[in-house]
């Protein structure tokens, strides 16, 4: 397939309050000039069996015609070092580093140096094109590489130097593995007199992991991007003896090494930050690009502690990756600055280049303490984040998960040929390591209206952002006033977001979640407000937001049913030394927030609820209202034709479903497609598919919280895809309005 | 071994492709789905809710697939049942070689 056409784009910030302005960052090929809206988006699906799409066009300053055009990305993480007085002087040296190479054979890889690639100029310690350890030299014209010419063993530690002597062109390379395999080579050094004297290209930073190519509309762009850990990097403005190398592998420098040493950088310092600390008395000081993951397991690590502040010492590594991306920094496309009074909502840029068009999603806000509704709906956007660009399609176990026909979509293959744009947290970098961080300074093709997923159900094939969408449309119809915030606001600002508000209702796949949002979340419903769960697989993953670089949410697989697998001694957040994984692990199992929490997913059909026992207790006649004894609630639905399905979750007193809970409907009859959740079951078991296993079905929860609050949760992922059902008369909806219709109501609940 | 009743099989099957399916059924669903990645069928939807085109995974990032334009479906159940009957007939010289 040749290269497509496109337009697309990404806004900063997502979420915007009246008065504020936010940024369009655009990029397209093979179209000349587009057309810009803001349009508010109402119904995103495009199943002709539903409401069909709808959007609004709003009069803003932004409908214009632009000029297109490319916009690149320039993934990759590496540590530049901005001070060049103390290293302008710099003639004979040493290089020296721990590495844990994840890729050696994939070609040339700096380690570090100031290697500028254009001019050939420089010198570096790398990775060479055999997989050995290398010092790179080159005086502008003539390039000389000196290769230790042993091949360096992917994910084995190993200890790499180089020195160079200015006076007698004397140039050594040293290389040996920290395991002994016995029969396998582990150590070599090369040793030569080169010609080659290095010189320095001013605008050519020191760097770690990468070298540097060129500028391009004043970003650096930097090139031979290495994959793997590096720990305890270290350049002395000498030829050091290997006792003194020895000496510079120290946590720490003694005063003696500190008068060698030009610097001695420290990984295990600052690692919440994208500082790089030398602790040298130069304090040649660095700063991370694009986010390569810290608080990583260093070349000396015991397993005596998992958490990188118990024993920093054994946590000097940091871990980079090719294909890591915080920023894509593109240039600003236009910009809408929103009046003082602008309707919150869900709203998009509409681009149109002819055929082509692409939606940039955001989220409009009321401005800080200034409601406009008592009701709010919490934008998902950390899910909407860690999905980013999801595109599991090669995978060869896909097709069995989703039992059905893998149906590629547009935007999957967008995604492919742009690589660059970044992964979702459900897949690995490039050296197959699991992908930890996401930022939404980039194209994110799967959070559009009108998308489809090869992994939603069978008809209405959506999921996150498209899916939510059916709630949206649904209190747009039924003339609900609604206050639209985001995950990442409520990250920022806590409970005092929630508190104005009567009700909140969350999205259909609220999983991600950090502390700051799940205390929140908590805090309001111990205060008396009152949240409707409106999904499945809530709160389920645990996260940190940057606050150092805006818009970067970090993630580790440390338990939980996952796509990759935390490497041990890598389960702590770096971001704020938090244990990272499932909320269960720390205490914290979804049932405590809402009642429910996972206990499965399939891929091709969903099924319906029937009434229990407890949905006969007067504390919660309010919500059947109007539903019959023995009624199916939900058998029928745009997204797989019922209202329990997609991923769903169940109640467990174990996990903290509140005792007082009531369990007010079940779904019954999935397909072997559901299969039971990893953590559910200590050790193998069976009986994992949901016709053998009692414990897979969907309950629907009523309690009431202090203070007159209460939750409701609705537990399943299509749920919100029955509302429109014949006409948006069913029983789903009907329920849907009598929970909110009573949340809404200030009265106490009568316990 | 399994002994497959294959005309008991693919009657359920062709009966409904996507649901519930016995046991005996999804035993061999997982055998004919777990093909590896490369030259594994596909459909490339083509016009959102009605036209899919059969295409083979590739293998490569880039170029995740090919289309196979001969065979476009406007209902997802028929190409469920084409690709279920180009699966099985491989399976089966498969079984017969062995
Ligand atoms: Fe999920």
């Amino acid at each position: 397939m040749t290269r497509a056409r496109y337009i697309t784009g990404y806004s900063d910030p997502m979420s915007v309050a009246p008065g504020g302005s936010i940024h369009f960052y655009v990029s397209a090929e093979g179209v000349t000039q587009y057309r810009a809206d803001i349009v508010r988006l109402i119904h995103g699906d495009l199943n002709p069996a539903g409401p069909g799409f709808k959007e609004k066009v709003v009069q803003t300053s932004v409908s214009n015609n632009y000029p297109a055009r490319r916009q690149n990305t320039y993934p990759g993480s590496c540590i530049v070092i901005h001070e060049k007085a103390a290293l302008a002087a710099l003639s004979s040296f040493t290089l020296q580093a721990f590495i844990w190479p994840t890729t050696p054979q994939k070609g040339r890889q700096v380690i570090l140096g100031r290697w500028a690639a254009k001019q050939r100029s420089g010198f570096a310690l790398i990775i060479d094109e055999t997989g050995a350890a290398a010092l790179l030299l080159g005086d502008g014209r003539r390039v000389e590489t000196i290769s230790s010419g042993l091949a360096l063993r992917e994910r084995e530690w190993a200890f790499v130097a180089a020195t160079y002597n200015t006076d007698s062109g004397n140039a050594q390379v040293f290389q040996e593995t920290l395991e002994d395999h016995v029969v396998l080579k582990g150590r070599a050094t090369a040793e030569r007199l080169t010609r080659v004297k290095p010189r320095m290209v001013n605008r050519a930073p020191f760097t770690i992991s990468a070298g540097f190519s060129h500028t391009d509309d004043q970003r650096s762009v930097f090139c031979y991007h290495y994959n793997g850990k590096i720990d305890r990097p270290r350049l002395a403005g000498d030829v050091l003896d290997s006792s003194t190398q020895i000496s510079f592998q120290k946590h720490r420098p003694q005063p003696e090494q500190e008068n060698i040493a030009l610097a001695w950088w420290d990984f295990s310092e600052n690692m919440a930050t994208t500082t790089i600390t030398d602790r040298s008395i130069n304090q040649i000081n660095g700063e991370t690009v694009h986010l390569p993951t810290r608080a990583m397991t260093g070349h000396n690590w015991t397993g005596h502690t998992l958490r990188a502040e118990d024993a920093p010492e054994e946590y000097g590594a940091i871990h980079f990756h090719d294909d890591d991306l915080y920023d894509s920094g593109w240039n600003i496309s236009f910009t809408l600055d929103l009046p003082d009074r602008f309707r919150s909502g869900v709203y998009a840029a509409r681009l149109k280049a002819g055929e082509i068009e692409d939606y940039i999603p955001f989220f409009v806000r009321p401005k800080p303490g200034r409601p406009t509704a008592r009701l709010a709906y919490l934008a998902e956007t950390a899910t909407y984040m860690a999905y980013a660009n999801f595109n599991v399609l090669h995978a060869p176990e896909t097709e069995p998960w989703v039992s059905r026909l893998l149906i590629v979509y547009p935007d999957n293959l967008l995604a492919y040929q742009h690589d660059e744009w970044g992964k979702s947290l459900y897949e690995s970098h490039s050296d197959g390591s699991g992908i930890s961080v996401s930022s939404r300074l980039r194209p994110i093709t799967n959070m559009r209206p009108k998308n489809n997923s090869p992994f939603g159900l069978h008809g209405s094939s959506l999921r996150e952002f498209c899916a939510d969408t059916h709630l949206i449309d649904w209190l747009d119809y039924k003339g609900y006033a609604c206050d639209v915030i985001t995950d990442e606001d409520l990250d920022n600002e806590g409970v005092e977001l929630l508190r104005p508000y009567a009700a909140v209702m969350t999205g259909t796949h609220p999983e991600y979640t950090s502390t700051h949002m799940w205390d929140a979340l908590k805090a309001y419903t111990d205060q008396g407000g009152r949240l409707m769960y409106m999904g499945g697989n809530g709160f389920y993953w645990r996260i940190a937001y940057n606050q150092e670089c805006p818009g970067a949410i970090e993630m580790r697989r440390a338990g939980g049913s996952r796509t990759w697998i935390t490497e041990p001694g890598e389960g702590f957040q770096s971001i704020d030394g938090e244990p990272a994984g499932v909320w269960r692990d720390v205490g914290r199992a979804p049932q405590r927030l809402v009642g429910t929490g996972i206990v499965t997913m399939g891929f091709d059909i969903a099924s319906y609820f029937k009434r229990l026992d407890e949905s006969h207790d007067r504390r919660v006649a309010f919500a059947f209202e109007g539903i019959g004894a023995d009624e199916r609630i939900g058998e029928f639905g745009l997204i797989g034709g019922g209202a329990a399905g997609l991923e769903f979750d169940r109640a467990e007193p174990h996990y903290g479903t509140p005792p007082h809970a009531l369990v007010v409907a079940r779904s019954e009859n999935h397909t072997e497609s559901y299969l039971l959740l990893l953590e559910e079951m200590g050790a193998m078991i069976p009986n994992i598919h949901a016709p053998e296993n009692p414990l897979i079905h969907a309950d629907m929860v009523f309690y009431e919280t202090p203070k007159g609050g209460a939750v409701f949760s609705f537990s399943s992922q299509c749920w919100c895809g029955s509302l429109s059902h014949n006409g948006y008369n069913n029983n789903v909806s009907r329920m849907t309005s009598n929970v909110l219709t009573r949340f809404l109501d200030p009265a106490a609940f009568d316990v | 071994m399994i002994k497959y009743n294959l005309a008991e099989l693919t009657a359920e099957f062709e009966a409904n492709p996507i649901g519930h399916h016995s046991p005996a059924l999804r035993h061999l669903l997982q055998k004919l789905r777990s093909s590896p990645t490369k030259g594994k069928f596909v459909l490339v939807c083509t016009k959102p809710y009605r036209e899919w085109v059969l295409a083979t995974l590739t293998g490569s990032r880039k170029n995740p697939v090919k289309l196979n334009k001969r065979y476009v479906f406007n209902d997802l159940l028929e190409a469920e049942r084409f690709v279920f009957r180009r699966r099985l007939k491989a399976f089966t010289r498969l079984e017969e070689d062995q």
